[in-house]
């Protein structure tokens, strides 16, 4: 089974998206913002994170150009899921090294459909 | 049983008349109106099926009266019964195409099931272009194509395979029965839960922009697409011989009969080494000895028409 760390600063929004994950039978875990996230990663690198962009501490941007930068950071699978949905946030997200991208609000057809693009269900 | 009760809408209308001045306390009311709801209902489906061909349930009354109540308070339409009658003799067009538009509301997304697209892309497209190597032409017909997104789906692969098909004449034909559903396509405008469901990001950003609220689909890839309205009861014969035709998820709710003879038309259409995609749950048994079935569950190849014989005098 494999792990999915929830990167968000909303509890909402992660108990939200810990159901819909645990219900597409992943493991889960969560971090309330990027700096906690990268802590988690430290701690034991998950095969999947799902990543706000509007986070206090670090944003999620910075917090996948830390990540990418950490031993064995370029193996976990990055999805942005996040209000912010120009082409311009988009396509940074992208090029920074995101695999793909959610646009809030979400339900469980479009984590599971994004999950597919990237080999994950 | 209940038919021969009410063997005319005549009858029908009495009846209706009857039950309106009826004290409603009185017991056989309830069953007279039962008799009658269902009366209506058959009635009903066989229009609907004469019409579009779609076999309804005849458990789907609420369902079916759900659907068509903003409609039919819309065009002060009182009930079933009046509606019916307007379609058994076509008396208001904007209203049955309404009607059409609301029953015909299908689930649809970009690259739907995903499978029938990648068997596309690795084996048929290949294959077909090896085929077609002297006429460089390849004509494809999504016949039951709801808001587009098939269409688009398989304009998208046809461009990430452009550089092999430079040169080639390309054409993508999307119809469906809803006047609103290929307006919806023609625009090629979508919410932000549709371009979600089986879009890439990066098919995103490569093929769409931001309008507004919405993503629409760019100039050119709309340009490579063509769009109208089409009954799959109707022949299909002016539409021309196509290489692929794609109609997922459409004949299900047909009778077998009417099954049967929408996918032999389509047969009619396909050309001699073309390839017929039905959805997954579809089959071709009605018209089993037009197709021949492939690798692919969901793909049937034509069956070669067979030779006439030369007669010798």
């Amino acid at each position: 089974m494999k792990q999915v760390l929830v990167v968000d600063d909303s509890a909402v929004i992660r108990k939200v998206a810990r159901r819909i994950l645990e219900g597409l039978h992943f493991r889960t875990s969560e971090a309330p913002d990027g700096k906690l996230g990268l802590a988690e990663c430290e701690r034991m690198m998950p095969d999947v994170i799902l990543l706000d962009w509007n986070m206090p501490e670090m944003d999620g941007l910075e917090f996948l150009c830390a990540l990418r930068k950490m031993p064995g950071g370029t193996s976990p699978k990055v999805v942005f899921c996040t209000t912010e949905n120009e082409v311009g946030h988009i396509a940074r997200a992208m090029h920074a090294g995101a695999d793909e991208y959610i646009m809030k609000p979400f339900d469980q057809n479009i984590v599971r459909s994004k999950f597919q693009e990237i080999g994950l269900v | 049983m209940v038919d021969a009760l009410f063997a005319s809408s005549e009858a029908l209308l009495v009846m209706r008349n009857t039950i309106a001045r009826s004290p409603r306390e009185a017991a056989p009311v309830s069953s007279v109106d039962d008799a009658r709801a269902s009366y209506v209902f058959a009635r009903f489906r066989r229009q609907w099926a004469a019409l579009t061909g779609a076999d309804i349930g005849a458990d789907k009354r609420r369902v079916v009266e759900r659907r068509l109540g903003p409609v039919m308070r819309a065009h002060d339409v009182s009930d079933l019964f009046e509606l019916t009658l307007l379609i058994e003799r076509n008396g208001n067009e904007a209203l049955i195409e309404e009607a059409i538009d609301a029953m015909t509301a299908g689930e649809t997304s970009f690259f739907r099931d995903r499978a029938p697209f990648e068997a596309f892309r690795a084996r048929i497209l290949p294959e077909l272009m090896a085929a077609r190597g002297r006429e460089r032409r390849l004509r494809i017909w999504c016949a039951a194509v709801s808001t587009g997104q098939e269409a688009y789906s398989l304009a998208m692969m046809l461009d990430e395979a452009a550089r092999e098909l430079r040169g080639w004449s390309l054409e993508i034909l999307g119809t469906d029965i809803s006047g609103a559903a290929i307006e919806t396509a023609r625009k090629g405008i979508y919410t932000h839960l549709e371009v979600q469901q089986g879009l890439s990001t990066t098919h995103l950003l490569r093929y769409f922009h931001r309008e507004e609220e919405n993503w629409r689909v760019n100039e050119h890839l709309r340009a490579r697409v063509a769009f109208g309205r089409f009954n799959l009861l109707s022949s299909p014969a002016e539409l021309g011989a196509f290489d692929v035709i794609l109609c997922r998820n459409a004949v299900t709710s047909f009778a077998p009969e009417a099954k049967r003879g929408v996918l032999e038309r389509l047969a009619g259409l396909l050309a001699e080494d073309g390839y017929l995609f039905l959805g997954d749950a579809e089959t071709v048994d009605e018209a089993a000895p037009c197709f021949i079935p492939t690798a692919h569950p969901s793909v049937w190849r034509r069956r070669a028409r067979p030779r006439p014989r030369l007669s010798l005098v």
